[in-house]
């Protein structure tokens, strides 16, 4: 037995009262109350735990949001639906191009507006890239939250540069894209481009395999994650849970099939999924996923057509959907990304709301947490992989 | 270089000998230098930043920490966690009215001296989100800032040449004197009234001390 590994999870049941005092005189012993963040080295931005620790074990763990609630929704409400747009890049600000593609999905259902096939290719393949951008560099946190101090981060941004040149090259903006419209995408690309693009592609895999040369089978790391943050499938699928920690329980569920939104329905590639929905899968997740993503992108490669980027009809000024509502999601890094907007008949939506993955997937941190270390708490959260810029809005 | 006949101290500028022989000594391995030009040179080139994170423009600090663009080359790699320990807060992204008054309270639980870099649109005046009823509208409106940096977000060499100027802004600090810089004189504040997260905007909504509306302009 690893003496690292807690022996059972505990129940899920959070100590009673609110602050110390109401639990301090309970057979706990002395409880001590941390707060972790907003500034701290591994919040991952401005979140914030109230943790409360009995000795250093956690037995209650609040979570404390709004420290970057920048106002998204009701700005989007008062902007018209293309000005939406640059904001929806600022959402999750390490994957723009899918946050970009789920709202412009929401649009056109409510516009009923058509997508040409050319566009429909290089939306995947900006959105796949993006994945490998968001799960290289969130593989990287994880193991700055684990300790390694920024070295598998380091190779994970080598990586993140490259693809992000070739984001900026064709949008004109390293992180805020801006890339898709109602009806298309905004540029298309050259053929060197593509080029570049399918060599950065080829290389990837080269890239994996040296990543997990050094990381999979590390001692330290299996001993910090494994049976760490167990999250069963039927509390992930109560919770609303999506995207990897799901899948790391077990659950068979990614909206590319699902959904088979865009035109992935034509495309040959696995759902990869976890046993024991410990941190350990939610890290494989990552890596098999990814290169299930290169299989696609090398799969869009091939078959792009050619054709127009844009639909002929698609109007871009002066945009007013007639009276109704949409639903539109897709399966961004995170998990289900989703927007609904209401429209009635104005310029602007009358009603406009995010469904952020980072935050609903965030909802049974405490359960995760519970019984182990507060130094695994960090871990756990990493493994999570929330943006706040997505969990505030 | 400060001027030596209003200068109370006997080591004025770098000793009272122009560049050229200061280079025909360095010739013959005689390093002439003054005690100001030593300390700022050793400052300038060791700045510390706080490991400080607020949004989008976090990420970009980050990539400007890696190999690419290697923020090490200028000295200023080692970002410390704690506030004591630093002596650069990059306030990378928005900062809410919820999220202010710990800026504010990192900000005085830094020792002087101290410096601060407004990195992009956000931290400057709100940035895209100025309309928001929750953001700040430009952290200079409740500290101090040396070096703005536009950008949505700035790229990593935009961050380093704000690094570059904040250096050269060093290098020019005179220890002594009337001109004296604002950390070795004792009257000017270090630490900042924190705001209180109100019911409806921080109280106050800014430090008169500091920040004033622009007048508008009559026109002529």
């Amino acid at each position: 037995m690893n003496p690292f590994t807690p022996s059972a999870p505990t129940p899920f049941a959070s100590a009673p009262g609110p602050t110390v005092r109401a639990v301090h005189d309970e057979f706990h012993g002395d409880l001590l109350e941390v707060s972790m963040g907003p500034q701290h080295p591994s919040t991952h931005g401005v979140f914030r735990m109230v943790a409360t620790l009995d000795g250093e074990q956690l037995v209650k763990l609040k979570p404390v949001f709004g420290y970057l609630h920048r106002n998204h929704e009701k700005i989007a409400e008062n902007t018209t639906y293309l000005g939406s747009m640059p904001y929806t890049d600022r959402l999750d600000y390490l994957c723009s191009m899918s946050t970009n593609w789920a709202y412009a999905l929401a649009v056109e259902r409510l516009a009923g507006q058509a997508v040409p096939e050319r566009a429909q290719y290089l939306r995947i393949i900006m959105a796949e890239l993006t994945r490998l951008v968001n799960h290289s560099c969130l593989v990287g946190f994880l193991f700055n939250d684990l300790g390694t101090s920024f070295t598998p981060l380091l190779y994970a941004f080598r990586e993140r540069e490259k693809i992000i040149d070739l984001f900026e090259s064709l949008s004109g903006s390293r992180m805020m894209c801006n890339y898709q419209r109602f009806g298309g995408c905004r540029v298309d690309p050259t053929p060197e481009w593509l080029a570049a693009a399918q060599q950065l592609v080829d290389n990837f895999p080269r890239f994996l395999d040296e990543y997990e040369r050094m990381l999979t089978g590390n001692e330290i790391m299996l001993a910090r994650t494994q049976g760490v943050g167990r999250l069963d499938a039927t509390h992930a699928i109560n919770a609303g849970i999506t995207g990897p920690v799901l899948r790391a329980s077990g659950v068979d569920y990614d909206l590319r099939k699902v959904d088979a939104y865009g035109f992935y329905a034509q495309f040959d590639f696995r759902v990869p999924l976890g046993a024991h929905g410990d941190t350990y899968d939610r890290y494989m997740m990552r890596i098999l996923e990814m290169r299930e993503s290169v299989k696609i992108l090398q799969q869009a490669f091939k078959r792009l057509p050619a054709g127009p980027i844009m639909d002929p009809k698609a109007k871009l000024r002066g945009f007013r959907p007639k009276a109704g509502e949409a639903y539109g999601r897709l399966e961004g890094p995170k998990g289900e990304l989703g927007f609904f907007l209401i429209s009635d008949g104005s310029p602007n939506p009358y009603r406009y709301r995010v469904r952020p993955p980072s935050l609903i997937n965030l909802t049974l941190l405490e359960e995760m947490c519970l019984g182990h270390t507060i130094a695994d708490a960090v871990v756990i959260l990493g493994s999570i992989d929330i943006v706040l810029g997505e969990v505030d809005r | 270089m400060s001027d030596p006949v209003t200068s109370p101290t006997p080591f004025p500028a770098a000793g009272n000998i122009s560049d050229a022989e200061r280079e025909d000594l360095r010739r013959h391995g005689i390093l002439m230098t003054s005690l100001e030009e030593l300390h700022n040179w050793g400052r300038s080139n060791s700045i510390w930043p706080l490991q400080f994170g607020l949004a989008c423009c976090a990420i970009e600090m980050i990539a400007a920490a890696t190999a690419r663009f290697d923020i090490a080359r200028f000295g200023a790699e080692i970002f410390r966690p704690s506030p004591r320990q630093a002596d650069l807060m990059i306030v990378s992204g928005t900062v809410t009215k919820k999220m202010a008054p710990q800026v504010i309270r990192l900000w005085n639980q830094m020792p002087e001296p101290k410096y601060c870099i407004a990195m992009g649109a956000c931290a400057i005046s709100g940035g895209p989100f100025k309309q928001g009823y929750n953001v700040l509208k430009g952290i200079d409106r409740f500290i101090p800032v040396d070096i703005y940096i536009p950008g949505c977000p700035p790229r990593p060499e935009a961050l380093l040449n704000g690094l570059i100027q904040l250096q050269k802004q060093i290098k020019a600090e005179q220890l002594t004197g009337p001109n004296a810089a604002r950390f070795t004189r004792p009257e000017e504040p270090s630490e900042f009234p924190i705001p209180a997260y109100g019911a409806h905007d921080l109280v106050p909504t800014k430090n008169d001390a500091l920040w004033a509306p622009p007048t508008p302009e009559a026109k002529a």
